[in-house]
Parts: structure tokens; sequence; C-alpha cells
């Protein structure tokens, strides 16, 4: 707990390595996010919690920009990242890692040429087409994948793996691009209890040991309030918590996950 | 207790629905297949008297013997050139409809035009059957291979481009949005992600139309005058039935044949 509130304090002094001013997103007259105020501070875990529908996704998505947002700004590395051109935005997307509830691997391929993926971004011209990765790349590949703990796994066909270890490929994956932030998407919500506190405990490690921000998408507020250094609530597309976890109320919670299904969360 | 009851009635009646709806549909078919013999005159009994007369017959005259044996080296030579024109014809209609699939596809499309453009190609030279292609292309190329191949190529290229287009999209939808996510470049996502993931899928569908090709071949090979179709034609109109009648033998053991091959490639791939 000391440690924990000794890195809050190096956090607030640093300057954020990410910063969201009045992102809105609309489908036609469909709403899905709106005046989105935030931000997340070097090796920072935030987590982001509210009932499904909430914009919770279309948030992630819009920071990288796989969604492009109606309006606002995402602040990342001092440019806008809204305003960026093709080549740009490939060199700030290496520099933002992601985690997807469904792992989003290329299942016909080894674990190690699933991690190698991540350093497709650093690559130009036939290389990286065809996969010609550095010797460099390749040892640090199996690095962290031993970090990870799926060295016996290395030269497996990732159909072959459980969810955790697919799940554990996605987050080698993301390590490998060095990147500054991790969003992450749900990325517990398909694995049983004990798969997705391993996967906590490495997203923990990832932001206190290796100073990169997380900012990861929740569903279970448990989890959120042992895990996070700040929790932001978020409901019908609006932030309507940013705060401590203490500092989360029966009524916060009313307020992210409407009454009755508070109720049922706070079980 | 109220309730229980309730819920066991609607039970009933989604039964009860059911049986009417069979009811309905069994009455149909039979009103069409009825209606359909009155307007054709089409008479049971006659049909059910020659059905083992034709059988006799076909015993007696087409069942190959010595005589026809001595075309096969004849027959194997047109079979060959068959099964070459139909494997050519499918390979060069893969690489074509994979690129136009990639270009397509909603998952790797480089513009939402293009989607448009690639499914409205792919439908129209699907929705052609091969024999009217064949028909249109004798007009300009004349009775030749290239006619035949041209006319499998074009059929086989439109099957394909639906066929990968939903390959694409069903299996590599995620791990394209991760490959953009981490900052890869279009082509390193369709070489990288969309490529390992299809071929497979690919690979199989090509087998099967190779398969298709065979047979439809011989069809083509009647109206272009090449290859097998045109042996079987030609020894049918010489009232020659028993060595058209080895032309049918050769061909369904070459169609079993390959059948065979491609089933073991696929276990093999898949």
């Amino acid at each position: 707990m000391q440690s924990k509130d000794r890195k809050e304090a190096s956090v607030s002094a640093q300057r954020p390595v990410l910063e969201v001013h009045h992102l809105s997103k609309s489908y036609g007259d469909v709403t899905a996010m709106s005046d989105v105020n935030l931000h997340v501070g070097t090796g920072e875990l935030v987590a982001l919690i509210g009932p499904s529908g909430a914009g919770k996704s279309t948030l992630l998505r819009c920071i990288n920009r796989m969604i492009d947002a109606s309006s606002g700004e995402v602040v990342f590395e001092d440019v806008d990242v809204q305003r960026l051109g093709r080549q740009d935005l490939r060199r700030v997307r290496t520099k933002i890692g992601m985690i997807f509830q469904h792992y989003n691997l290329v299942y016909r391929l080894t674990v190690i040429e699933n991690v190698l993926h991540g350093r497709l971004g650093y690559m130009r011209g036939l290389g990286g087409i065809v996969g010609r990765y550095s010797e460099l790349d390749k040892a640090r590949a199996v690095e962290i994948i031993r970090r990870l703990g799926l060295l016996e796994q290395i030269y497996k066909r990732c159909d072959a793996l459980s969810g955790g270890q697919k799940q554990r490929v996605g987050i080698a994956r993301a390590l490998i691009q060095d990147p500054q932030i991790i969003l992450c998407d749900e990325p517990i919500a398909s694995l049983d209890p004990s798969t997705a506190k391993v996967i906590m405990d490495y997203l923990r490690t990832i932001s206190a040991e290796l100073g990169i921000a997380v900012l990861v998408s929740l569903h279970q507020v448990d989890v959120a309030v042992k895990y996070a250094d700040r929790i932001l609530g978020m409901n019908a597309g609006r932030i309507v918590f940013d705060g401590a976890p203490a500092a989360l109320t029966r009524d916060t919670i009313y307020e992210i996950y409407d009454k009755d299904a508070g109720e049922l969360v706070l079980d | 207790m109220s309730s229980i009851d309730l819920a066991a009635d609607s039970t009933l009646d989604v039964f009860r629905s059911r049986r009417r709806q069979m009811t309905l549909v069994l009455l149909a078919i039979a009103v069409v297949v009825g209606a359909s013999s009155v307007l054709t005159q089409f008479s049971y009994r006659t049909a059910a008297i020659s059905v083992p007369k034709a059988v006799g017959w076909l015993v007696t005259n087409i069942i190959p013997d010595g005589k026809a044996l001595e075309k096969l080296p004849q027959i194997v030579s047109k079979l060959l050139q068959t099964i070459v024109v139909s494997v050519m014809a499918t390979v060069f209609a893969t690489v074509f409809a994979f690129a136009f699939a990639i270009l397509g596809s909603n998952t790797t499309r480089p513009h939402p035009a293009f989607s448009l453009a690639a499914r409205a190609v792919g439908s129209l030279f699907r929705n052609i059957p091969v024999v009217a292609w064949a028909m249109v292309l004798l007009m300009s190329f004349g009775q030749s291979q290239l006619t035949g191949l041209l006319a499998l190529f074009f059929a086989t290229f439109g099957f394909l481009v639906r066929s990968f287009l939903e390959t694409i999209d069903e299996t590599s939808r995620s791990s394209v949005e991760a490959l953009h996510a981490a900052g890869a470049s279009w082509l390193q996502t369709v070489f990288q992600a969309v490529l390992p993931s299809v071929l497979p899928q690919v690979l199989s569908w090509m087998l099967y139309m190779v398969e298709t090709n065979i047979r439809d071949a011989t069809l083509v090979g009647i109206l272009t005058g090449t290859g097998i179709g045109f042996t079987f034609d030609l020894y049918y109109n010489a009232l020659n039935y028993r060595a058209a009648g080895l032309v049918v033998v050769s061909l369904v053991v070459v169609v079993l044949l390959i059948e065979n091959v491609s089933n073991l490639i696929r276990r093999v791939i898949l």
C-alpha cells in the first residue's frame, strides 16, 4: 500500500502520457460518447468501468483511431492524434499497445510469430511484408515470452493454447511494441476468475515495474477496485466518475450502473 | 398453479401451429407436382414402364467392349487435355479472385468503393453460367482450347470472389484489427494476418473448383469442340455408343480420383 501511495505522488508530478479533451462520437443521430475528458499518467493503471453499451470500447478505439471521433482531441506525445496523416498515425500507434477481449491473434501462426507482429509498425518495405524480423527483435520476443511464462509454448500454434495463454500472447505482442500506454478492451471478460487474476497481475506488473500506462476497461467493479490506481466510471457515453478506488461509494456505483443493476454489482 | 397451466397451453399452441404449417407445406408441394404433371402431360405409368427398358438398352449397348477399349489411349490423352485446362483455369481464377477479394472484403478493403465494385464484378461473373460463357466466347474466339479455358476461368472467378470475400471476413477480421492497432501497414496486414489465416480455406476452395471444372469442362468441350467433351460427342454422333460409354466410365474414374486426392490434401492443410 505504501508503494502505491508513493507511486501516485510521482504520477501526479509528471505530465500525463495521454490526455483526452471533449471527445465525442456519434453515429448519425445516435451518440456513443459525448464530451469525454481524461488523462492517464506514466505507469498509472486506470480502470474504465460501466455497463455494456456505455461507450467504453468506443472510447478506447477513438484513442488509437481505430474509430475516428466526431469531435474533440486526443493528445499523445504532444500531438493531437485526430489530426495525424497515415504515416504519422502508424508511428503513434506503435507507441500504443492494444489488448482485446477475444485476443485477436492469427491463430494459425505460432506464439513467437504472433508476438513479433508487434514489431511490424517499426518496419518498412519488403522486410515487414514477408516478416523478416531482425535477430534483435527475435531475441527480445523470446525474452518477453519467457517473462510471460510461455517459453514451452513458443513454437506452438495459437489455436492450441488456452484462453489465458492466448491473452498472454496478446500482452507480449503489445509489450514488444515498446509502448508508452497499453489500451485493454475487456481483457478478462472471456476468462475464468483464476486466469483473470493472472492476467490482471501481469497488467499490474507492467504498469508498476515497466512504467507503462495501462487503461483497461472492465466489467467487474471488485477487480477494478483491487487493481486500479484510479477508476473512471462511464454511463451513456459520459464519464460520470473519475477518482481513486477508495472514493467509489455506493451512490457513485448506482450512478455508473443505474439503480437496479447497481444493487447486483454491489452483491 | 394458474401460471403453469398458462405455460402448458401456450406450448400446445406452438405445436398446433407447427403441425398446421407442416400440413400446408405438404399440401402445396402436392398441388405443384400434380399441376405440373398435368401441364406437361407427364404419365407416371409410361415413365415407370420405360425405366427398365432404358436400363436394359444401356446394359446391352453402352457397356464398353474390346473394340471400344482400343480407343482408350486416345480417350486418355483427351482426358489429360481437359484436366490441364481445368486446372489452369482454376489456378488463374484463384489468383485473380483472391486479389479482388482482398480489395473488396469489408476487413481489408482500402476504400469502401472497392467493396461495391468487387462485389458487383464477382456477382456478374458468377451469375452467368459456364455454358453461357462458352457460347458468348465462341462467337469471338471460335472453337478452340482458349474459349473453353476462358469460359471456365470466368465462371470460376465469379464463384471464388464470393467465397473468398466471406472467408476473409470470417477468419481474419479480429487479427487485422490488432495489427492495424499496432501500426502495421496495409500490405503487412494482408501478408502477415490475412494470408496465413485464409490460405487453407483458399486452397480448399481451389481444389473444389478443380473438381467442378473437370465436370463442367466436359460440357464446355462439347460446345467448343475440344477435350474429352468433344471426344464423347464424336463417338456419340457416330453411333459408337460403346466408345462413348468408355468416355463416361473414364471420366467418372478421373473425377473420383481427383476428389480423393483433394480430400487427402485438405486433410493435411486444414
